[in-house]
């Protein structure tokens, strides 16, 4: 990736070379021709001249791909390092974000890395490249003409672009409150229509409305002088370049110390080059964004794992197991507990149900089992060994969670049942439906087990949509299983019978109930009762970010 | 797509002076580039062949320097023109799409979301377009042919070399624009479904680690963001082979014009002086030219949101007749509305001034469309409505509604104070006809509860009151609008028992001695009606 940023930069600054070279070169063949020398000695010129007039378009086209090409593999890369990092601390490590930023995060600030690299990046890296090359060349042939090319060139690729930040910083802060003033009225314009019209107050909410816009609108042309000024540099400052070139060129020639003929390429020189660095005044306001993107991604790379994972990771002991939790303490944010002083046993083939108002701690406990989140305080075991001995991985070999939004994927029925066993046969997947009461359903379906399921399952009723999670669970034939009942979308009876259901098909295996249905005694052999705590809004909160994942609305990609 | 909406000129004033102020600094600006050219060419022959000094060369700098200062000041009064021509037009274009929705009326105007996102977003799309796009389309048709115009006198040769070779540019541009459109539609749906699978699997995360299948998903991530650079670059190689033809034309003339002026020095045939002066001058013909490509994208955004507001502009709103407000009984007349295909709404009932009529009927049935219709909300596909034997349709819409109090099932409440809310439409009325009307509505007695008592402001739709006492804020609007003709849609539906029993008190009180039409579902509220017309379908009765 870097070799081919730094190929793609040197084509750059080899094509804004070619261009300043084209000047450069053109001036001299003609000043030298205005001296009627003798035809061939002007072919070397001229030669260059079309060279570099078919080397400027090609090394530009070179840039461009290779540009992108690198652009494209930085993107692919910081794609995986953030998936890895997303693998690595989700769900826990993620509560603090909100489920629509961390969509934004995934979708539009990865892809801003590409439109950094071959925006902003590129276009300075070449303009360095070019600009100190043709400072040392007219500085070479006239120094008081390559520092008023070098001071034009820091004005118009630093000067302007400091000047435009602080404008537009400026800018904001008088218009985003004016902005939010007018999106606020017009939403209650737009919504409050029918009361408005009827009470005949439309015509004194436009009036207030347009004073609104009134004042924005002198806002933003207050912020139109600075705008202005930034243009007015970039020209300047070319013209000043020229200027000096041709005071200090004349200075030069007349004293001897430069040859006459060289004088066309100090003062058109600068011309060319101008014409790479004019464009950074735009690159850099793509920076501001570029840069908030990438702070951005910063944070979900800096989330700390919510599991210590062990340098050595302890075996874990031969099943049957036995699964504990030790008076423990546990939350989703760094000082507010959710669970406190919480015990539970789990013997190998007990059926347990865990009850609870919602906020007290549930999603938590399962949470615990399968190793998403570790105990502030207490200890869970397996077989006896710490959870936190063994490699999170290994842990849910053994437990299985179905939870309550239990996510599936925008594909066939088929592949996100093999999800649980990637090389599970249409039989084994069929057993699984058919201990989920889903295998009939399956069997009508003109596609059968390759019915696609739509995206986050939508094409299935919520009910087909939890027993197809449930048969996935089952398939994966964990030894111990956590299921977490559903407690929306779903009416009653619906529910009641996937209780059932639910149970019956787990009939082998250890399993924890989580529910809240009244009655729930009579299934299973002990029901384990969560208190409220005071922290019950906490708990929520980190009950809702822990399903934030699973809810990520789905973005569009950008064309580069 | 048009460079230049007609429609932008025609509805937004603003758009007509920038215009003008566009071309008249393009014109300058054009007039300064090949000042500066020709000053340049001047003052390098001037030194290098007839031994100028910089005291020589004293008044060509000064003017060189007047021409820098006069770009300048052309560029930040474009700039400066640009922002608040900008700022106007979307002040009027905002002002205007406004008002034209409150004059379409709920429901037949566009969607709530789109609209409000296109006032207040949508529309800054233009402000690029007038700042970047359009000064250089100006630019571009403008500088060419200054600049052909200074050249052809100086050497004819070089000003048709320019001449052939230009307008090749833009018919290149529009070949490379149309094919990349098709291949960036391809691409864009490409990237949206690999984006789309990328979150689907993030999504899906915790379910992955469950089943210990979340690190075998980073090589099919890799795999996947492989084949997106892979089908991209094959659309980069021939998107950008077609600005390498743009940037080769351009060039390659700049270079066969540096090389016949050469030659033609050589013969001596041409002057150093004219010969600069066409080196300088060539490359600026095409400069503009292969910038309104760059600004492209800037001039897409902004005209499609403008389109967009054009769009809604254009669509008619419902007329309203003049004649004064009648008075009497309103009379249906076989009034049918029909949506998507099935009858909303059929009726035929008189309504006597003064008596309280209850409709019923299940949801659908059409209870609030008759509502809608007598408050011109939704017009009836045959049949009218009549008050005092006056067709309703020839009666001054405002008006008429000015004689009727309106609460709704679920009343929305603006932004503002309490007493704004109660007194919306009501100009500023005393404050002790506002505490009156609350007192009526039974509303008083939690407002003052409130921290800042009738002056406490509202959140969102007035976040912070109960559905109870939002309807009582509602109720107390009509108390205080004191109008002859009260319509009710169902205005305890969606309120408990308890509360909806309070409520009726109220609603007791507004019905007394009013012409009252209601939409009734529970039996407290037919309780009240005089006479209930059943609007269940023949049907399903």
């Amino acid at each position: 990736m870097r070799a081919r940023f730094l190929l793609a930069v040197l084509a750059g600054a080899g094509a804004a070379g070619a261009a300043a070279g084209l000047m450069a070169t053109s001036a001299f063949l003609i000043s030298r021709a205005a001296l009627h020398p003798p035809v061939l000695h002007l072919m070397v010129a001229i030669v260059a001249v079309r060279a570099l007039g078919i080397g400027r378009g090609v090394l530009r086209y070179a840039e461009r791909l290779a540009g992108h090409d690198a652009a494209l593999r930085a993107l692919g890369r910081t794609r995986i390092k953030v998936f890895t990092h997303l693998a690595k601390v989700a769900p826990a490590g993620l509560a603090g974000f909100r489920r629509a930023d961390l969509a934004q995060r995934l979708a539009g600030d990865v892809d801003a890395v590409l439109d950094l690299l071959t925006r902003v990046v590129l276009p300075y890296a070449v303009a360095l490249l070019v600009g100190a090359g043709s400072v040392l060349l007219v500085g070479a042939l006239s120094i008081p003409a390559g520092v008023a090319l070098a001071l034009g060139i820091l004005l118009v690729g630093v000067g302007v672009p400091v000047l435009q930040a602080r404008a537009a910083r400026r800018a904001d802060g008088r218009l985003a409150p004016l902005r939010g003033a007018l999106a606020t009225g017009t939403a209650d314009l737009v919504h409050g229509l029918p009361d408005l019209i009827a009470y005949g107050a439309v015509e004194a909410r436009l009036a207030a409305l347009a004073a609104t816009g009134a004042e924005l609108r002198r806002a933003e042309r207050r912020s139109g002088v600075l705008a202005g000024l930034a243009a007015a540099v970039t020209t300047g400052a070319t013209g000043m370049s020229l200027l000096v070139g041709l005071a200090a060129g004349a200075v030069a020639v007349r004293g001897g110390v430069l040859s006459g003929e060289l004088l066309a390429v100090v003062v058109l020189t600068p011309l060319a080059v101008f014409e790479t660095v004019g464009a950074l005044p735009v690159a850099a306001q793509r920076l501001a964004a570029g840069r908030a993107s990438m702070r951005r991604l910063r944070e979900v790379l800096d989330a700390p794992s919510p599991v210590a994972v062990p340098d050595a990771a302890a075996a874990v002991p031969a099943g049957p197991h036995t699964l504990r939790l030790d008076h423990v303490n546990a939350g989703w944010l760094p000082g507010r507990p959710v669970l406190r002083d919480v015990s539970l046993t789990l013997a190998p083939g007990d059926r347990v149900a865990l009850t609870g108002p919602s906020g007290s701690g549930k999603s938590t406990v399962a949470a615990l089992l399968v190793r998403f989140l570790d105990p502030t305080a207490g200890r869970a075991t397996l077989g006896g060994v710490d959870l936190r001995a063994l490699d999170p991985a290994e842990v849910r070999r053994v437990v299985g969670y179905l939870p309550e939004d239990a996510y599936l994927f925008d594909t066939t029925i088929a592949a996100n049942l093999r999800i649980a066993r990637p090389a599970g046969t249409d039989d084994e997947l069929r057993k699984a439906l058919a201990s989920a009461r889903l295998a009939d359903w399956v069997d009508t379906l003109p596609d059968g087990l390759e019915t696609a399921v739509g995206e986050h399952g939508m094409a299935l009723s919520g009910g087909q949509r939890r027993r197809l999670a449930l048969a996935r669970a089952l398939l994966a034939g964990f030894e111990i299983l956590i299921l977490d009942e559903p407690t929306e979308h779903l009416d009653d009876e619906t529910a009641a019978a996937l209780t059932e259901d639910l149970l019956a098909a787990a009939a082998d295996r250890t399993v924890l109930l989580i529910t809240h249905r009244p009655g729930i005694a009579a299934l299973v052999d002990r029901v384990v009762r969560l208190g409220a705590e005071p922290q019950r809004r906490a708990a929520a909160t980190a009950a809702r970010t822990f399903s934030a994942l699973a809810g990520v609305p789905v973005g569009s990609g950008q064309v580069p | 797509m048009r460079p230049l909406d007609p429609r932008l000129l025609r509805y937004a004033r603003a758009s007509r002076w920038y215009l003008g102020a566009t071309v008249a600094l393009g014109v300058l600006s054009a007039v300064l580039i090949v000042g500066q050219a020709s000053l340049l060419a001047y003052g390098i022959s001037a030194v290098f062949l007839d031994g100028a000094t910089v005291t020589t060369l004293m008044p060509a700098l000064l003017a060189l320097a007047a021409v820098t200062a006069g770009r300048a000041a052309a560029g930040w009064a474009q700039e400066t023109a640009a922002v608040h021509s900008s700022a106007a037009v979307k002040q009027e274009l905002r002002g205007r799409l406004l008002a034209h929705a409150a004059a379409l009326g709920p429901g037949r105007g566009p969607a709530t979301g789109e609209l409000v996102a296109l006032v207040t977003h949508g529309l800054d799309a233009l402000d690029a377009y007038f700042a970047r796009y359009l000064p250089q389309l100006v630019l571009a048709a403008l500088v060419p042919a200054v600049v052909l115009v200074r050249l052809a006198p100086a050497d004819p040769t070089a000003t048709l070399t320019v001449a052939v070779t230009l307008p090749l540019i833009p018919v290149f541009m529009a070949l490379a624009g149309m094919h990349a459109e098709a291949a960036n539609r391809r691409q864009f749906r490409l990237l949206a479904r690999l984006s789309h699978h990328f979150l689907d699997v993030v999504a899906g995360l915790s379910t992955l680690k469950v089943f210990g299948r979340a690190g075998a998903q980073i090589e099919n991530i890799r795999r996947v963001g492989e084949e997106q650079r892979r089908v991209t670059m094959r659309t980069l190689r021939i998107a950008f082979l077609s600005s390498l033809v743009l940037e080769l034309l351009a060039t390659l003339s700049v270079a066969l014009v540096a090389v016949g002026i050469g030659l033609r020095l050589v013969s001596g045939h041409l002057d150093l002086r004219t010969a600069l002066l066409v080196l300088i001058l060539a490359p600026e013909a095409y400069l503009p030219l292969r910038q309104v490509g760059a600004n492209y994208h800037a001039s897409a955004e902004g005209l499609a949101a403008a389109s967009s507001a054009f769009e809604i502009l254009s669509s008619a709103s419902p007329s309203s007749g003049s004649a004064p407000v009648p008075f009497g009984a309103i009379a249906f007349e076989d009034v049918v509305v029909r949506h998507r295909d099935a009858d909303a709404l059929r009726l035929s009932t008189v309504i006597e001034p003064g008596s309280v009529v209850a409709l019923t009927g299940p949801s659908g049935s059409g209870k609030s469309t008759a509502l809608n219709v007598l408050l011109g909300f939704a017009s009836g596909d045959s049949g009218r409505v009549t008050v005092g034997g006056v067709d309703l349709a020839t009666v001054d819409a405002a008006a008429w509604r000015s004689s009727i109090a309106w609460v709704p099932q679920r009343p929305y409440l603006v932004a503002g104070t309490i007493r704004a809310n109660i007194a919306l439409g009501a100009g500023s009325p005393d404050m002790s006809d506002i505490v009156q009307a609350a007192r009526d509505a039974g509303a008083h007695h939690f407002v003052v509860d409130l921290p800042d008592g009738y002056d406490t402001v509202l959140g969102d739709d007035g976040a912070g009151l109960s559905a109870g006492q939002r309807q009582r804020i509602a109720l107390a609007r009509a108390f205080l609008r004191d109008a002859p003709i009260v319509l009710l849609d169902e205005p305890t539906a969606n309120l408990d028992a308890v509360t909806a029993g309070s409520v009726m008190g109220a609603i007791r009180r507004l019905a007394a001695g009013r012409t009252v039409l209601m939409a009734a579902h529970r039996p407290e509220l037919i309780a009240l009606a005089d006479r209930v017309v059943d609007l269940t379908p023949a049907g399903v009765r």
